[in-house]
Order: structure tokens, then C-alpha cells, then sequence
């Protein structure tokens, strides 16, 4: 647990495996679906503990940019003919652009302020693709053509769970360089006192709007396959709940854990599956849960566990 | 021309002070403890249901908005006292997640008592609609405004007159100083809890003929009152109200001249221009933060 933590390699290697071994153990598609789900989950949550686990920046909004991403996959591609690869990038570059205008004014608001403003930004989006049912087939949603590179359709859940497990290991592996690096210093000083961060010469605008745009165009790009691979998308994939949900992962995985963002995203994306023996129950116990982890373990799940091992073997 | 704008006025105002009412809960919560209670919307969405339930099994208005009002209280103080109190140093994420796991909790609940349905409340006093200068309004907005103008202006005085009140705003401006003086801060809190809870029961309650009662009433209530807060200014009261009366008069300005489709999104494009220039709301504090 504490090499998941603090072992860049370790940790990598081990994901790795676990992405590469886990099919073997998965009876039929059903499953291969959930995995994948959870995996395009975990690749917004990767960059959302970016931005809220080490720089502590919350955004209420992140659904949002998972929306622009899906829904200029699905508008380019079937309603324009662009080829899949390009309308991706181009989704992300404007996702990108957004982030950035919107950045600079917004992170310099602090906790509910930002808060707010960020989830503004989202039921925005949210109630624009609502609306514009001409273009987005509004509040049904709309069909999405499948993704095709080269000639090459990708179909089925056995290829895309391996497209979405190699996204999910470069994602992880570009976040932890990105942690170890001097920019991801400056983020935790940022986090700890953005003014003592100041004083000892850190440009905190710079970083924040930085990791804010990058953490946008992950799920941007998240946004644009999981269209593809789902076939279709509505407005409910970017709107408030949604945000709540990946922020949630984040926070209930652990935050400033890259790992513990994987982890939160698969257990919350599991639950719901689980949860539906109980049916009637199910905003109760998910409810429930929330409350609980955040009540009695405030630093998340994997960081909780984490600290007991070493302490039972002091012990 | 006059007529229009003044219909479009009238209905801003109704809804508006629904908002104003949300957004003073906000308010109080925040000033108390610090802590932006996403549940808030919850409190109205159970005084809506109540009154409608209770109502149509026979119970008089008044004892079921009553009883309504009771129960909110209850359930935010349980709010407060098991997942606020218990989290008392966790960072603002944490309690954020924490009061939305409360609403989502709520939502789940009130769905297992209630249903999915959609649930009428029969207009206090009538449906024929009023004529003011050519626009025409329901005696159920009369109602809505009336009640929100006298629990605005009770928790004025309440503030101001009370010891509890005080106590109230004692700890707003600093915890460790008002526990010095003998304030029980864990008590403030819990108070701070039930006055909100109560006022949104009540506010749900009187907007349930407008709006019908359905348990996820009071998610997009909710935000609309944590927007009135946020642009009143955090904390500050009578910003709080007046940023819902904002909201709700530009709501409905916006839905009758530009797209209704886009009425929900006007409040929101409001509060993000209102933090672009003035970070701190209309009406907050401009202080620096202490290192």
C-alpha cells in the first residue's frame, strides 16, 4: 500500500497488472463494461485530484468539460464527418481554451466562492446542450458513430477495455511525473499557503491555471471516447450530478493520491451496480456512505489505510 | 408593454423570495459554522412534501406546515450534530461532499415515504387571480411574499433582540472568543441548523401550490438559494435576500424576453459576471486573508 503511494514505478507496474490480469476474472461483457466505465471515470478523476487533491481547487464543474469533449465527438463526427481522431483533439484544444480563458478569473475566487463559480460554469453547459436540441438532440440525446483510426473500427468491449487501460496507465503515468516534478512542488506549496508560495518566488496564478486546463481537457478527452464507445450521449453525462459524482470519487478515494483517485472511481462506479439489489435503498446508502467515509476518514480511503499499515507494524 | 413587464416582475418577486429564504438559510449556516449546507434545498422540498401529504389525508394547513416545519428542524439538527459537528476541522471539500451526501441521503428517503409522483397543495386562499395594473397574479403569490417578507424581518429582530441570535452572530465573528465568553458554540450551531430548516420547510411549503411538491424539488431550489447567498455575499443576510430577489427578477425578466429554455441558466450567468468583478459578492466583506 505505501509503495502504491510513494513508489512511482511500483505503482505504475502494479496498476498495470491489474488492468492487464483483471479480464481473465471478468465471466462475460456485462462486466467488461462496468471495468470500462469505471476506467474512463478514473481517467477524469486522475486529473480532477490534480486540481483538488494537490493544488486544492475544487470545481463543481468537471462534467462540463466531459460534455463539451462527448458531445463535440458526437456533433463533429456525425454531423459534420470529421474523422473521430480530429474531432477528439479538436474538442479537447476548445475544452482547452475554455479552461483557460475562464481560469484566470475564476481561481483567483477562494473555497465556496470558487466552488460556485465553477459549478455555474458546469449547469451552464449542462443546460446549453439541454437546449440546443437542434444540434445535441437535447434532453434525448443523440447517436454517436463509432470511433474509426486508419480504417480500423473500434468495436466491442474487449478493445475498448484495453483502449481505455492504456489511456488510464499514460494518464497515471503522466500525472505522477507531473507530481514529482518541480511543477508539482510548486501545486503542494500552492495548497499548503498560496502566500507563502508567492514569497518564495512560486508563479501560483501560472500552476493553478495550468493544472486547471490540463485536468479539463482529460476529461474532455474521456468525454469524446466514452461517446464513441457508448453510442450514445445525453445532457445527464455533463450535468451537476455527474460533477458531484467525479468530485466525490476524488475525495472518497483520497485526495492528493493519484492512485486513491483510480480507486475512488472504481468503487463508486461499482456501487451503484452493487447497490441495485437494494433498489429502493439506493440514494440512502450511497448518501449514507458519502457521509460516513468523509465523517470518519476525512483523508479518504487509500491515504486511511495507508497510514494504518506502518502503524501496526511499529506496533 | 408595461403590463408584460409588470407580470414578468410579479413572478420574479414570488419566486425570488423563495430564493431570498434559501439563500438567508445558507446564510445562517454559514455564519454559524462555516459550513455551505448543500442540503438546504432539502429542507424545502420536506416542507412542500409534508404539507401536501399531510394536507390531503385531512390534516388542517396549518398544523401540517407546522408539523412539516418540525420535522425539518429535526432532521437538521440530526444534520448537523452527526456529520457537521463530527467533521469540525475538515477541509471546505470534505463538508462540502458531506452535506451533499446528506441531500442525496434526504432525497432517498423522502422517495421511500413519499414516492416518485408529483404531489398538489391546494392554493391557501383560492385561485382567482388578482388584477394589478393590467398584469394578473395569483392570490398564492400574496402569499409567498407576505410570509417571506415576515420571516425575513423576524430574523432580523431574532438577530438583533435575542440572546440566542446574538450568540448566533457571536460566533460568526469569532468561535474561540465566543466560547471564551460562555457561548456554547456546539449548541449555536444546532440552533443556527433547526432556524434554517425551518425556514425553508416553511418556504416549501407556501410555494408548493405554485410549483407542486415532487422529492427533487429542492435541487435547483437549493443552488438558486446557494447562488442568492454567494452573490448577496457569504454570510451576509440581507445580501442573501436580495440576492435571491435578483435572481428571481431576472429569472423571470429572462425567461419572458429572451428563452424560458434558458431560465435556469440565468442565475448562474449572473453570479459568474457578479464574482468576475466584485469576488466577495454585492455585498461582502472586501478584508484581506489572515496568513
Amino acid at each position: 500500500m505505501n509503495a502504491l503511494l510513494h513508489g512511482r514505478l511500483t505503482g505504475l507496474l502494479a496498476l498495470g497488472a491489474v488492468i492487464a490480469i483483471l479480464p481473465a476474472f471478468l465471466p462475460n461483457n456485462f462486466y467488461l463494461d462496468i471495468a470500462i466505465l469505471a476506467g474512463f471515470n478514473a481517467v477524469v478523476c486522475v486529473g480532477l485530484n490534480l486540481l483538488i487533491g494537490y493544488a486544492g481547487q475544487i470545481s463543481l464543474g468537471h462534467a462540463g468539460f466531459f460534455g463539451i469533449g462527448a458531445y463535440a465527438s458526437g456533433v463533429l463526427v456525425g454531423t459534420y464527418g470529421w474523422p473521430p481522431v480530429v474531432a477528439l483533439l479538436a474538442g479537447a484544444a476548445f475544452v482547452g481554451l475554455l479552461a483557460f480563458l475562464v481560469a484566470k478569473p475564476i481561481l483567483r475566487l477562494k473555497g465556496h466562492y470558487l466552488a460556485m463559480a465553477t459549478l455555474g460554469i458546469g449547469i451552464i453547459v449542462s443546460i446549453v446542450l439541454r437546449t440546443e436540441s437542434g444540434l445535441t438532440g437535447g434532453p434525448d440525446g443523440m447517436m454517436v458513430e463509432p470511433f474509426r483510426i486508419f480504417g480500423v473500427e473500434l468495436y466491442g468491449e474487449k478493445v475498448w477495455y484495453w483502449v481505455v487501460g492504456v489511456l488510464l496507465v499514460g494518464v497515471v503515468w503522466l500525472s505522477l511525473n507531473l507530481i514529482d516534478s518541480p511543477m508539482g512542488r510548486a501545486l503542494r506549496a500552492v495548497h499548503g499557503s498560496e502566500v507563502a508560495a508567492e514569497v518564495v518566488g512560486v508563479d501560483t496564478a501560472r500552476f493553478k491555471v495550468l493544472v486547471f486546463v490540463l485536468s479539463a481537457v482529460f476529461a474532455s478527452v474521456a468525454g469524446s471516447l466514452f461517446a464513441h464507445y457508448a453510442g450514445l450521449i445525453t445532457p445527464a453525462k455533463a450535468d451537476f450530478f455527474k460533477s458531484i459524482e467525479l468530485v466525490t470519487m476524488v475525495v472518497f478515494g483520497g485526495m492528493a493520491s493519484t492512485f486513491g483517485a483510480v480507486v475512488g472511481a472504481v468503487v463508486l462506479t461499482l456501487l451503484p451496480q452493487a447497490l441495485t439489489i437494494f433498489q429502493d435503498y439506493q440514494q440512502i446508502v450511497l448518501g449514507g456512505i458519502l457521509m460516513a467515509t468523509m465523517v470518519f476518514m476525512p483523508k479518504g480511503l487509500l491515504p486511511t489505510l495507508a497510514a494504518l499499515i506502518p502503524a501496526r507494524r511499529r506496533a | 408593454m408595461f403590463a408584460e413587464l409588470l407580470q414578468y416582475l410579479l413572478s420574479g418577486l414570488t419566486i425570488g423570495a423563495i430564493y431570498a429564504l434559501a439563500g438567508l438559510g445558507f446564510s445562517i449556516i454559514y455564519n454559524a459554522s462555516h459550513v455551505i449546507n448543500f442540503a438546504q434545498g432539502e429542507f424545502i422540498m420536506i416542507g412542500g412534501m409534508a404539507s401536501a401529504t399531510l394536507t390531503a389525508s385531512g390534516v388542517p394547513l396549518p398544523l401540517a406546515i407546522l408539523i412539516g416545519c418540525g420535522g425539518a428542524m429535526l432532521v437538521g439538527v440530526l444534520v448537523a450534530k452527526f456529520a457537521v459537528e463530527r467533521a469540525r476541522n475538515a477541509s471546505t471539500v470534505t463538508l462540502i461532499i458531506i452535506t451533499i451526501g446528506a441531500s442525496i441521503f434526504l432525497r432517498g428517503v423522502a422517495e421511500l415515504v413519499w414516492g416518485k409522483d408529483f404531489k398538489r397543495l391546494d392554493a391557501f386562499s383560492g385561485e382567482t387571480p388578482i388584477q394589478v395594473l393590467g398584469a394578473s397574479m395569483q392570490p398564492q403569490s400574496l402569499w409567498v411574499v407576505g410570509t417571506a417578507g415576515v420571516l425575513i424581518v423576524a430574523i432580523g429582530l431574532f438577530f438583533a433582540r435575542t440572546l440566542t441570535g446574538k450568540a448566533i452572530l457571536a460566533t460568526s465573528h469569532n468561535r474561540l472568543a465566543a466560547q471564551l465568553v460562555g457561548i456554547d458554540v456546539k449548541r449555536v450551531v444546532l440552533a443556527s441548523f433547526a432556524l434554517s430548516a425551518a425556514l425553508g420547510a416553511v418556504g416549501g411549503a407556501v410555494v408548493a401550490p405554485i410549483t407542486f411538491s415532487y422529492t427533487e424539488m429542492g435541487i435547483m431550489l437549493g443552488l438558486k438559494g446557494f447562488t442568492a447567498a454567494v452573490l448577496g455575499g457569504l454570510g451576509h443576510g440581507p445580501g442573501a435576500v436580495a440576492g435571491g430577489l435578483i435572481v428571481g427578477i431576472a429569472e423571470a425578466l429572462g425567461a419572458g424576453y429572451i428563452s424560458s429554455a434558458y431560465k435556469d441558466a440565468v442565475a448562474f450567468v449572473i453570479i459568474l459576471a457578479v464574482l468576475l468583478f466584485m469576488p466577495n459578492g454585492l455585498f461582502g466583506k472586501r478584508g484581506t486573508e489572515r496568513v
